[in-house]
């Protein structure tokens, strides 16, 4: 079947109740979204289809037809990161990393739908993921953090910059 | 509800109303006293009204989201309109706090407030006026004394003519029998003290048992299965659709731990009511238990589907399954993202159950398990709960309709539900309906799982 990610068509060659996470990783070589438990608990594996956050682990293809997804790797590149990836980063937002991709995508899903979400709206939207290093303080910076940059770079030129 | 229907209830509401008025419309106010102080009132009984609070679900409905707990303000969408529950706290004046004992018995026992006024039935008083004395004055006893919470609860919502208090008098003319508990000569002392405290606290009809078109419990159908915001109370009697014969041992269990390790995790409001009873004694629960189990009869059931042969089961289910051309295939669904968790053998509370042995597929209609399946089960907060991802937004109207037609048929012996797919869509348009499963907080959550069916 035909599956949109990033923007690009791919042809894949699997069953249709494969989950979309070994797909990506094992078919497309998109490594960004992670196996954590394989039970839509952890939120490594998320990442977005038609604007909504999913675990891609718990989601067969043949639910994903026609959809657009979205990965970290559809953000930006090493070269030329996107806003919440160069949140993550300026933030120092990831420990180990191993949950940062799914972080990313649900508070990407989080900011399409919401630019400037409050502090309770990130903690709720956040929930499904989980990061067993402790660094939470620094992923609810880097989401307001990536909200500001978004609003900035959207702004006129010559718009204030944010200080946060 | 039709039209006609909706005339004709308020017709016979007139009638009643104006016969009502004539014999109980009118009630005078208990004059106001300034509340005792907490030291008047002997601990002890204090923590016997507490125990009573909780079984009566006291905090539920009196605690608005996010709100101080008795302060009331919690909105309740009947067919009626909207009713506001009220301040409870001992605040003077915006809740109960210059209310005598009596005024407090009166509400309890009658339906009426200090002021005279009549309550509406959303207040289950059919069912607190069979409290004993004893136990209202504990109840008194531990209300006024809580911290007092100064909040006045958003006037309601009500339409025409149900907006005038007195209309209640007719309600209860037709409805309302007021008068302590009876026992049952020909029942042990463990099963009349159950049976007391499920109909004059827990009030587990007001859920359990469905409401006539005037929002009164039906007399003929008790707990043959009723509604709750959104969500299905299952049939406590014969009718039960449980696969899984429920005992007052697993009962007991299912009650104190928020789960069952053959019927699964209490989900829904049913989490929020298992929250409330964790101070409840173990006498009292297994009385309640052995009172519920003895209304359902199921010591002479047949056997549960979940409980005949394997393979007679699935021979059943296998035609019914059968997909239909153009069908989203319900079975892959399932494979790919339910069967991880419900198939894997991981143990209760944390592993999923096993959907032969769980209540939602077999239920009379899919409520339940479309809003478990949409919209997930959160985790309680700061502490272990068994818990769901929801999928609203990985699977579409369509692919729902797939999986869950798939799963009545594969883990039920019951017909397809009708309108499965309408019943999807109201609710996904409808609010979230996401409760937090009962947290488990005992160190052997595997203790006293009541026996094996």
């Amino acid at each position: 079947m035909k599956l949109k990610v990033n923007g690009r068509e791919h042809e894949v060659d699997a069953d249709p109740d494969t989950p979309l996470l070994y797909v990506l990783r094992n078919d497309l070589a998109l490594n960004a979204a992670k196996f954590g438990c394989g039970l839509g608990q952890c939120g490594a594996c998320t990442v977005i289809a038609d604007g909504e956050a999913i675990f891609s682990c718990l989601t067969p293809l043949l639910a994903l037809e026609g959809k657009a997804i979205t990965t970290v790797e559809g953000l930006g590149s090493v070269e030329n990161p996107g806003p919440l990836q160069r949140a993550f980063i300026d933030e120092q937002a990831a420990q180990c990393g191993y949950c940062i991709a799914g972080m990313m995508m649900r508070a990407e899903a989080l900011l399409r739908k919401n630019p400037q979400p409050a502090d309770a709206e990130i903690r709720a939207a956040l929930m499904p993921n989980l990061c067993r290093c402790g660094t939470h303080m620094r992923i609810l910076r880097a989401v307001r953090r990536a909200a500001d940059l978004m609003r900035t770079a959207s702004a006129p030129e010559g718009g204030k910059r944010s200080e946060r | 509800m039709t039209v006609f229907k909706t005339l004709l209830a308020i017709i016979t509401l007139g009638l009643a109303a104006a016969a009502g008025f004539a014999v109980n419309a009118w009630h005078s106010p208990i004059d106001p006293v300034f509340p005792p102080k907490a030291g008047t009132f002997d601990p002890e009984l204090l923590r016997h009204g507490a125990g009573l609070a909780e079984i009566a679900n006291c905090n539920s409905c009196h605690t608005a989201p996010g709100g101080r707990v008795f302060a009331g303000g919690r909105a309740f969408a009947t067919p009626f309109g909207t009713i506001y529950s009220p301040n409870i706290s001992p605040d003077p004046e915006t809740g109960i706090g210059l209310w005598s004992e009596d005024a407090f018995r009166r509400a309890l026992a009658e339906g009426v407030d200090r002021q005279g006024r009549h309550l509406y039935p959303v207040f289950p008083y059919d069912h607190f006026t069979r409290l004993t004395r004893e136990d209202v004055h504990a109840l008194y006893a531990y209300f006024i004394t809580r911290e007092p919470v100064r909040a006045k609860a958003p006037a309601n919502e009500l339409r025409f003519p149900l907006n005038f208090r007195f209309v209640v008098a007719g309600w209860k003319l037709l409805f309302f029998r007021q008068g302590p508990y009876r026992p049952d000569a020909g029942q042990s002392e463990q099963w009349n003290r159950g049976a007391y405290l499920v109909e004059a606290a827990a009030h587990c009809g007001a859920c359990h048992t469905p409401r006539n078109s005037l929002g009164a419990e039906k007399a003929g159908e008790r707990f043959s299965g009723g509604e709750i915001e959104g969500w299905s109370a299952y049939a406590l009697n014969a009718a039960s659709p449980a696969p899984v014969r429920w005992t007052a041992e697993s009962l007991h269990a299912y009650l104190r731990n928020g789960w069952q390790r053959a019927h699964g995790a209490a989900l829904g409001p049913m989490a929020e009511v298992i929250d409330n009873l964790e101070s409840v004694p173990d006498d009292d629960l297994g009385a309640i238990a052995t009172y519920v189990a003895s209304v359902a009869g199921w010591t002479n059931a047949e056997p549960r589907r979940a409980e005949k042969p394997v393979t007679l089961a699935l021979t059943e289910s296998a035609a019914a399954a059968t997909p239909r051309e153009g069908d989203a295939p319900g079975g892959e669904i399932f494979q790919a993202t339910c069967a991880g968790c419900h198939e894997s053998g991981r143990p209760l509370p944390y592993g999923g159950v096993p959907l032969d042995k769980s209540t939602g597929p077999s239920a009379a209609t899919p409520t339940n398990v479309i809003n478990i399946v949409l919209w997930g089960v959160p985790p309680a907060e700061g502490k272990r709960s068994p818990i769901m991802p929801a999928f609203a937004d990985s699977l579409d109207d369509r692919q729902l309709t797939a999986l869950l037609a798939y799963v009545r048929a594969h883990f039920s012996d019951k017909p397809a539900w009708a309108d499965l797919e309408r019943s999807i869509r109201t609710a996904r348009n409808g609010p979230p309906m996401a409760y937090p499963a009962h947290g488990i907080d005992t160190g052997e959550p595997a203790a006293q799982q009541g026996e094996e069916p």
